[in-house]
């Protein structure tokens, strides 16, 4: 029998009251007239754990946007499942958090913005950061795992050291630091959150400094951005191999952007079994395994450590989702890629005002990088339509 | 950086043993998973937070007689101290 899905991620609402440039939702919202009940979900996560799967992933959107959230992590926990919740913090309370707990939520990730509260803020398009550290605390208190999520880019990856030291204040477990991926709204505005290559250095430097120090206290994932990257990441540990997200509406996708492939169509667990969507559903099948393949992926021994990277960059970078992920130094399409990197490179040269000279120092293109970033339009997410 | 033997290790927050999984017995962490052979459940069994890492040992020796006593101590120093390097377990 094949091998289910060993994490789900349950993407339970689209709304939320951030607005950040770079979230990972599609830009076409469900609506909240769409999205699946209560004992829907709980069908889910019932019929993920037959299957072997270990984790749940509440997400959204902002999950505590619905007022069922602690019904929904009750469920997942009654069916085996492992329960993390992925939030903003805005919404939750005191009461709020207790009753998650007693629900069975095991594990807690707030995502930061920035280091900075005016910073994070204009990120997120609304006063969020004070929210987020005020959750922190409270899910220390009560003895839950807590993951801090800092989505870092060219305006902030220079102040890495100060973003580790605030999540070692807050005392979590686990940082993430997470760059920026490009698709949706974060594509939408690469050109002002791409670093360059000498930030992505100097933030890897500083991680690997930082993940020495505090070992055993708190762990540090970070991942080279993959536009940086030799090589492409093993965008979802593989097509259909490892995980499976459900939109709010209850659409089954192989991950996050998925929906942005023309031609694929994604099957809804209120019409069909999660078994039958996993191992059978055209969208599941698509890009599993190898046979899909192109060159010079076919022929490439990673191909079994980087599955060919990803559909959706694929599509978004080269405009076709079978080709090899631009990214790959090996893929005929990486100009793409290159002349994207070439571009951030010259924004900041040209935000240096007056000597045309390249910012040198820390402070001094730190500078720069926010009075360009305060003077940009930004595209803000939206929020779902209403009708 | 070996770990001390007086310490005593526990689980951390967020990690929880799942035996009766239909895959084989698992550790369940933020974000992670570790399927567990039957040393290594026995191991984590005994990381309750008030046994020192000493007494796991002589525990442990005492119930696989048949492991080969310097290999044993190596292995089961290697494992906790990858779990405590992940934040799987912490040391009390």
């Amino acid at each position: 029998m094949m091998q289910g899905p060993l994490a789900l991620i349950a993407e339970v609402t689209h709304r939320c009251p951030l607005h950040c440039v770079y979230c990972s939702n599609p830009l076409e919202l469900s609506r909240q007239q769409e999205e699946l009940k209560t004992g829907a979900w709980a069908g889910v996560f019932e019929q993920a754990a037959a299957m072997g799967t270990l984790q749940l992933h509440l997400t959204g959107g902002e999950p505590l946007a619905r007022k069922d959230i602690a019904r929904l992590a009750a469920a997942g926990r009654a069916a085996g499942l492992y329960v993390n919740l992925i939030t903003s913090g805005v919404g939750m309370t005191e009461q709020r958090l207790d009753e998650l707990a007693r629900a069975g939520v095991e594990h807690i990730q707030i995502s930061l913005q920035d280091s900075r509260a005016e910073e994070a803020d204009w990120i997120a398009g609304t006063q969020a950061h004070a929210a987020k550290l005020a959750l922190a605390a409270l899910v220390r208190m009560r003895k839950l795992a807590l993951t801090l999520n800092i989505v870092v880019h060219r305006a902030n990856l220079d102040r890495i050291e100060e973003m580790i030291a605030l999540a070692e204040a807050t005392g979590a477990d686990r940082l993430e630091i997470a760059h920026v991926q490009y698709y949706g709204w974060a594509l939408a505005n690469r050109e002002q959150l791409l670093p360059t290559r000498w930030q992505v250095e100097q933030s890897l430097t500083a991680v690997e400094a930082a993940r020495e120090r505090l070992k055993g206290r708190m762990q540090i994932d970070c991942v080279t951005p993959d536009y940086y990257a030799r090589f492409p990441k093993a965008c979802m540990g593989g097509w259909g191999r490892k995980i499976i997200l459900i939109d709010p509406a209850g659409r089954a996708l192989p991950c996050h952007a998925a929906g942005v492939i023309p031609g694929l169509s994604f099957d809804n667990v209120t019409a069909h079994r999660l078994r039958w969507i996993w191992e059978e559903s055209e969208a599941f099948q698509m890009f599993r395994g190898e046979g899909w393949m192109p060159e010079p992926c076919r022929s490439c021994d990673r191909r079994a450590l980087d599955f060919g990277g990803c559909r959706c960059q694929a599509l978004l970078l080269a405009g076709d989702a079978a080709k090899t992920d631009p990214v790959c130094e090996l893929s005929p399409d990486h100009a793409a890629v290159q002349a994207a990197i070439e571009r951030a490179q010259e924004a900041i040269q040209n935000s240096s005002v007056g000597a045309g000279q390249v910012p040198d120092t820390r402070s001094n293109a730190l500078e720069l990088i926010h009075l360009a970033s305060i003077q940009t339009e930004w595209r803000y997410r939206t929020n779902p339509s209403r009708n | 950086m070996g770990l001390a033997r007086e310490a005593c290790p526990r689980l951390a927050n967020g990690c929880r043993l799942q035996e009766g999984a239909a895959s084989g017995p698992v550790l369940l962490m933020p974000e992670r998973a570790l399927r567990l052979n039957p040393p290594g459940l026995r191991i984590l069994q005994l990381c309750d937070g008030k046994r020192a890492i000493s007494e796991i040992l002589s525990a442990l020796s005492a119930e696989f007689p048949g492991a080969q006593a310097g290999r044993l101590e190596e292995d089961t120093l290697g494992f906790l101290e990858r779990l405590h390097a992940t934040r799987a377990i912490d040391l009390e």
